[in-house]
């Protein structure tokens, strides 16, 4: 099976000083779904941007490689970058609500990147987004084209932004929390959705999420962060049923399961945090 | 759609604007007689509803005798062009600067940050006569004076309206789509401020008609034969106590011309607006 993403030793650091990112390897197959699973403030949100290049200006990476398909993409030029971004490489943004720019039509924003990229004429370009609707299931793909997005519920400006990521077929899509802004029964609709489409296109997908549970759902690999450092990865049965990282384990307890009473979870001991907080001191020693 | 755009207070804040716009552009047609034409005889005459009213003077005459309600169409006429030609260029201007500061930030937002601040710490009434009596009288100056004191109006509001959607995450999409910079600043940044924009100025060109009227109050606009609704102001304030009306009715037009901008700025914004808009 080979690569489609491979980041090695991707070292995210503040411009003042301190690391974020601490030495991340991880690898996502051709059509596969990649799970980035970890607390809030553990990194995954800033190794997400990295791949697509846009970090904060306060954040940059300092060393590392995020090959794709076999380029380094820290080497490319911003143009040859570009090219790529919307074409080979998309994103699913995290909040439905501001995903979709508020001053323009669903169509309007729909085929930008097939008119940029892929060279098609307005009316082309309408027609592909109006099956793209369809193929997302919305009700009334043809008068949603015409709509704003405002005019939407969360679920189907979901929808949307997933159509719009596959738009032109791009190899890998990056998905940032895509379903954390939405309820709980539109966030399993959309999680299959996101499976559904994936499998269709031979998408591989880094999926980055805190919940475990969504993980266990639709990945097929897993990368368990921890301030910034990997502290479990395999695939997702191995992880799952023998996790060796007690990181991995007290998360697993406390990830609520529709099998069990919610008095059966606990919270990650403090113990387990301290213990990779440690480990990130001792190598922010050695790598200052 | 096109019912939402045409709310109440655009179709009357713009009637009156537009009604205003007709009677400078078509002026010379409507004015019953010559605004410069003196006749002593009929001097601080009172208006229509008045005891010895003359019937071709219906807004009675001021103190050399000239025509009032003439005088008050005629000078119509700069001030439209102050609020549209002032107002358009300010526009633009402190828009591109509160574009580039938002958008770019760094070196050149510090710049023109740095320059709104110091601009707004001079009293803007002050500025505008020191520029007038440096770069001399006439139309065109009193526009330099506003396009060069008010831009930072529009920069300061487009910097923050950018910098808030700089952090949209449409944005980062849009970035991610592989879109140039610029085109994510035209297609995406720029519709969401347009309406701000454009409510703006329809208050700047109110603002443009309040200085023109403030400069040429102080016989700091057009050259004093030609009448203009602050001068007639000024020639009003002499003989308030006998003809109040010389200077009642310019001050009522100026009022009117001001209210009906801003009304119409109020419908444009929740026209404009794609979430306001229902
Ligand atoms: N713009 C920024 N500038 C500096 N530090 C940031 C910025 N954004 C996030 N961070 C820090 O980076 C760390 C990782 O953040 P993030 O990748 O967003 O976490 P996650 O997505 O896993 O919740 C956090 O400690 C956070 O405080
Ligand atoms: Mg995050």
């Amino acid at each position: 099976m080979s690569l489609i993403l491979d980041i090695a030793g991707l070292r995210v650091s503040l411009r003042r000083g301190g690391h974020l990112v601490r030495d991340v390897s991880l690898q996502v197959a051709t059509g596969q779904v990649h799970g980035l699973v970890g607390e809030s403030g553990a990194g995954k949100t800033m190794i997400a941007k990295a791949v697509l290049g846009i970090l904060p200006d306060a954040v940059r990476v300092s060393t590392g490689s995020i090959g794709f398909k076999g380029t380094d993409l820290l080497s490319l030029s911003p143009r040859r970058f570009r090219a790529l971004l919307g074409r080979e490489i998309a994103m699913i943004p995290q909040d439905p609500l501001t995903g979709l720019n508020p001053s323009r039509r669903i169509v309007a924003q729909m085929t930008d990147t097939l008119r940029h990229h892929l060279g098609q004429s307005r009316g082309e370009a309408r027609g592909n987004a109006l099956r793209l609707l369809q193929e997302v299931q919305i009700r009334d793909p043809e008068k949603v084209l015409d709509r704003y997005p405002h005019e939407l519920s969360g679920g189907m400006r979901q929808r949307v932004l997933i159509a719009m990521a596959f738009a032109t077929e791009p190899s890998l899509i990056i998905a940032d929390e895509p379903t954390t802004a939405l309820d709980v029964t539109v966030q399993k609709q959309i999680l299959r959705l996101i499976r559904q489409m994936q499998e269709r296109h031979g998408t591989a997908v880094l999926f980055v999420t805190h919940d475990l549970g969504v993980v266990a759902k639709i990945c097929h690999q897993v990368t368990v962060l921890h301030t910034g450092q990997v502290v479990e990865q395999g695939s997702i049965d191995h992880v799952m049923s023998n996790a060796a990282a007690p990181f991995t384990r007290a998360l697993m307890a406390a990830t609520p399961r529709y099998d069990q009473p919610a008095d059966a979870l606990h919270p990650v001991p403090e113990a387990v945090h301290q213990t990779l907080r440690d480990a990130a001191r001792t190598f922010d020693g050695r790598n200052p | 759609m096109t019912t939402a755009l045409l709310n109440w207070r655009i179709l009357v804040g713009g009637g009156i604007v537009a009604l205003l716009a007709l009677i400078a552009l078509f002026a010379p047609l409507l004015a019953p007689v010559d605004p410069l034409e003196q006749d002593l005889f009929l001097e601080l005459l009172p208006p229509w509803w008045q005891a010895d009213a003359d019937p071709t003077r219906a807004l009675g005459a001021d103190s050399l005798g000239r025509d009032v309600l003439s005088r008050l169409i005629h000078a119509a006429r700069p001030a439209l062009i102050v609020a549209v030609v002032a107002g358009t260029l300010t526009m633009l201007l402190g828009t591109a600067l509160g574009l580039m500061a938002g958008y770019m930030g760094g070196v050149v937002d510090t710049l023109i940050s740095r320059m709104v601040d110091i601009w707004t710490s001079f009293p803007a009434v002050l500025l505008a006569i020191m520029l007038v009596a440096l770069i001399g009288t006439g139309l065109h100056s009193v526009i330099i004076a506003i396009v060069l004191i008010d831009w930072t109006r529009f920069c300061r509001v487009v910097r923050a309206e950018t910098l808030a959607q700089a952090e949209m995450e449409y944005i980062d999409a849009a970035v991610t789509g592989g879109l140039r910079r610029g085109a994510i600043l035209f297609r995406e940044v720029l519709p969401n401020i347009l309406p701000l924009v454009i409510v703006l100025l329809t208050l700047e060109m109110s603002i443009a008609i309040i200085v023109e009227a403030v400069l040429s109050f102080v016989g700091l606009s057009v050259s004093s034969d030609s009448p203009t609704w602050g001068g007639m102001i000024a020639e009003g304030r002499q003989v308030i106590h006998q003809a109040w009306w010389v200077m009642a009715f310019p001050m009522g037009l100026i009022l009117i011309a001001v209210l009906a901008l801003n009304l119409l700025g109020d419908g444009l914004k929740t026209a404009l607006d794609p979430v306001l808009r229902r």
